[in-house]
């Protein structure tokens, strides 16, 4: 049920990214030829792409390519962008959950602390951190702490993607160089990974850090002093118990709700930390396309993104029914 | 009891004098607030005056002083061409709020029409309203954002479009929401029984009651939008290389911070911070003021 109403959002989207290609300005044949292109070459290239026929047979075409995992050429690397995309995702995915795995580990906590301890100086901690939080460019803090981290400590490693090249690539299984490293038995590599990727993952925790915490405080807030809490309390039970199976998790729904939200900032912030550590994950990647005015890359890129974010909506409202069971797809 | 020895004030005055002994009560209560307004006006000074105010040319190269650090004469330093950091993060404040003013101007005013009319009438144009918003929310926003500028051109006012762009879903959804609630209200049917047209009870009766929350609405989506012009230009989208714009700035000093030269990156990125810090903060004292039941 719930994947049907999904259907149309995932229309929505390839019609957008198809409607990008078209607002291209001037003429995309011309611009796909290349720059050593004769009129005959362009109208070749133009009844190739078929843009010689109408807009809904092109769209009709492109979904059909879509379907078949054509995604188009690179014009920069000459390879097919689907391959790309998919060589270059683990990396963005590796650093994206490291991220969000090192923010909600603190934030949840931080949010927690703060509601139950309202006055006290986790609060004011978790106030600051919330205001500070969302006013910090993703860039910067980048740069702030390689400043601080390699330049100034020296504890970490030059920022120069997922590992150093003293260290052999453990084989790929999963593509997450920690996973694929630990499977190897190499302590070693395994270490150097984690070193390379704790700076990126950190900048994109304190982005984070600031709507999880705040939105679990307020949620908290609002859980604690509700009368079921207030009954529970009044029972007799431990304040663990009230605190952890009664509050927390009827606070967990919004929190949950937040995490979306944040998912699909972290997935542009993405871009710019990749850019920024040389992170070879494919927002660095969609940066050099752009430069290169390499539209078929760009456009993958956007869909693909596109596409997570709808398929991760959908993890998070069957996460929705786990937690609180009175929400039910069926029923409505 | 003792008011009503008091001669009764103008019918208007009591109302306003209210509302604003509530603005002071409110921003006594909340220091924080007013110290935004400190900031905000530091913000538009510089941006307003910024040329008037560099000590030196932000273009004028000079490879004799090259990477200086900061000192007496250049205070934020200089960098690698000999420019003077402080002037071109000074100067830079008015193209940073041009750009963030300009776009979020366009997205308050296309969303409150969208959102306006789908709230009013209601029907299909509610139903194509709300399915394209919930299209341009599907995507990552700032990946949207990237993929417009990429497609209409890499230029200064693509820029701005992509930003508002991105920004009109938030405006729409909030002012239809405003208007449907008041659609059926007692004074909107009172105007419209009066003889008022649609539009003019749309525009003159309803709508002015969604400023309040799209006031808030404005000053915290302002620092989000620097942000996000800072991060496309950042990637090198948008402002070309000589101007002087934070991101680009941040992005030209961020090659020289693995050397340790700190000043090129970090000044322009301090001013980026502040300013969306000054605009958070200010949609926060302001969302205190219109609905204080929101605060968290």
């Amino acid at each position: 049920m719930r994947l049907a109403q999904a259907i149309p959002v995932v229309l929505g989207v390839v019609l957008v990214s198809f409607l990008l290609t078209r607002a291209l300005p001037g003429d995309p044949a011309a611009y796909f030829a290349g720059d050593a292109a004769t009129p005959e070459s362009i109208a070749a290239t133009r009844a190739k792409l078929g843009l010689d026929k109408s807009m809904p047979e092109q769209f009709l075409r492109y979904c059909g390519d879509l379907l078949r995992g054509d995604l188009g050429q690179s014009l920069s690397t000459g390879q097919p962008v689907l391959d790309e995309l998919t060589r270059r995702l683990p990396a963005s995915l590796e650093l994206t959950l490291t991220a969000l795995l090192i923010s909600c580990g603190i934030a949840v906590p931080l949010g927690v602390l703060a509601a139950t301890r309202p006055g006290s100086w986790v609060d004011h901690l978790c106030r600051v951190l919330v205001t500070a939080g969302v006013s910090l460019p993703t860039f910067f803090t980048g740069v702030v702490l390689i400043y601080v981290f390699y330049y100034l400590t020296g504890w970490a490693p030059s920022p120069l993607g997922r590992l150093d090249f003293i260290y052999i690539e453990p084989p790929t299984v999963t593509g997450f160089l920690l996973i694929d490293a630990a499977l190897d038995g190499d302590g070693e590599t395994w270490a150097a990974a984690l070193r390379q990727l704790i700076l990126p993952a950190l900048t994109l925790a304190l982005f984070t850090m600031a709507p999880i915490a705040r939105m679990t405080r307020a949620a908290m807030l609002s859980a604690l002093s509700s009368d079921f809490i207030r009954t529970a309390r009044a029972a007799g039970l431990t304040s663990r118990k009230v605190l952890f199976a009664y509050a927390f998790r009827n606070a967990l729904l919004p929190v949950v709700t937040t995490l979306g939200m944040v998912f699909s900032f972290t997935l542009g912030a993405n871009v710019l930390v990749e850019k920024v550590f040389a992170w070879p994950g494919i927002g660095s990647f969609a940066v050099e396309a752009l430069v290169a005015s390499d539209y078929a890359a760009v456009q993958g890129f956007v869909l693909c993104m596109a596409l997570l974010f709808v398929a991760l909506n959908l993890v998070i409202d069957m996460a929705y029914s786990l937690i609180d069971p009175r929400i039910g797809f069926d029923s409505k | 009891m003792t008011d009503a020895t008091i001669p009764a004030p103008k019918p208007a005055s009591p109302r306003r004098q209210g509302s604003f002994d509530h603005i002071v009560y409110v921003l006594k209560d909340n220091p924080v607030t007013m110290l935004a307004f400190a900031m905000f006006a530091v913000l538009i000074f510089a941006a307003v005056l910024g040329p008037a105010l560099a000590p030196y040319d932000p273009l004028a190269t000079d490879a004799a002083i090259a990477l200086q650090p900061p000192s007496a004469a250049h205070w934020f330093g200089t960098d690698n061409l000999g420019r003077d950091v402080f002037s071109r993060t000074i100067v830079a404040t008015r193209l940073d709020l041009l750009i963030s003013v300009a776009a979020v101007a366009i997205s308050f005013v296309v969303g409150s029409a969208l959102g306006a009319a789908a709230g009013y009438w209601g029907g299909w144009l509610d139903v194509a309203l709300s399915r394209v918003l919930d299209t341009i929310m599907a995507f990552p926003l700032f990946v949207l954002a990237m993929g417009i500028v990429a497609a209409l051109g890499n230029t200064i006012e693509n820029i701005v479009y992509a930003t508002a762009i991105i920004n009109v879903p938030f405006y729409a959804r909030l002012v239809r929401a405003e208007v449907n609630i008041r659609r059926e209200a007692g004074f909107a049917l009172a105007a419209r029984l009066a003889g008022n047209s649609d539009i003019r009870v749309l525009a003159l009766h309803i709508f002015p009651n969604a400023l309040p929350p799209m006031m808030v609405q404005v000053s915290l989506n302002l620092g989000w939008a620097i942000l996000n012009a800072a991060g496309l230009s950042f990637i090198g989208l948008g402002v070309r290389p000589p101007t002087a714009e934070w991101g680009i700035m941040v992005a030209e000093g961020a090659n020289f911070i693995v050397s340790g030269e700190w000043w090129l990156a970090i000044f322009p990125g301090l001013c980026l911070m502040f300013a969306v810090f000054t605009f958070n903060l200010l949609g926060d004292g302001l969302r205190d003021m219109v609905d204080p039941r929101r605060r968290t």
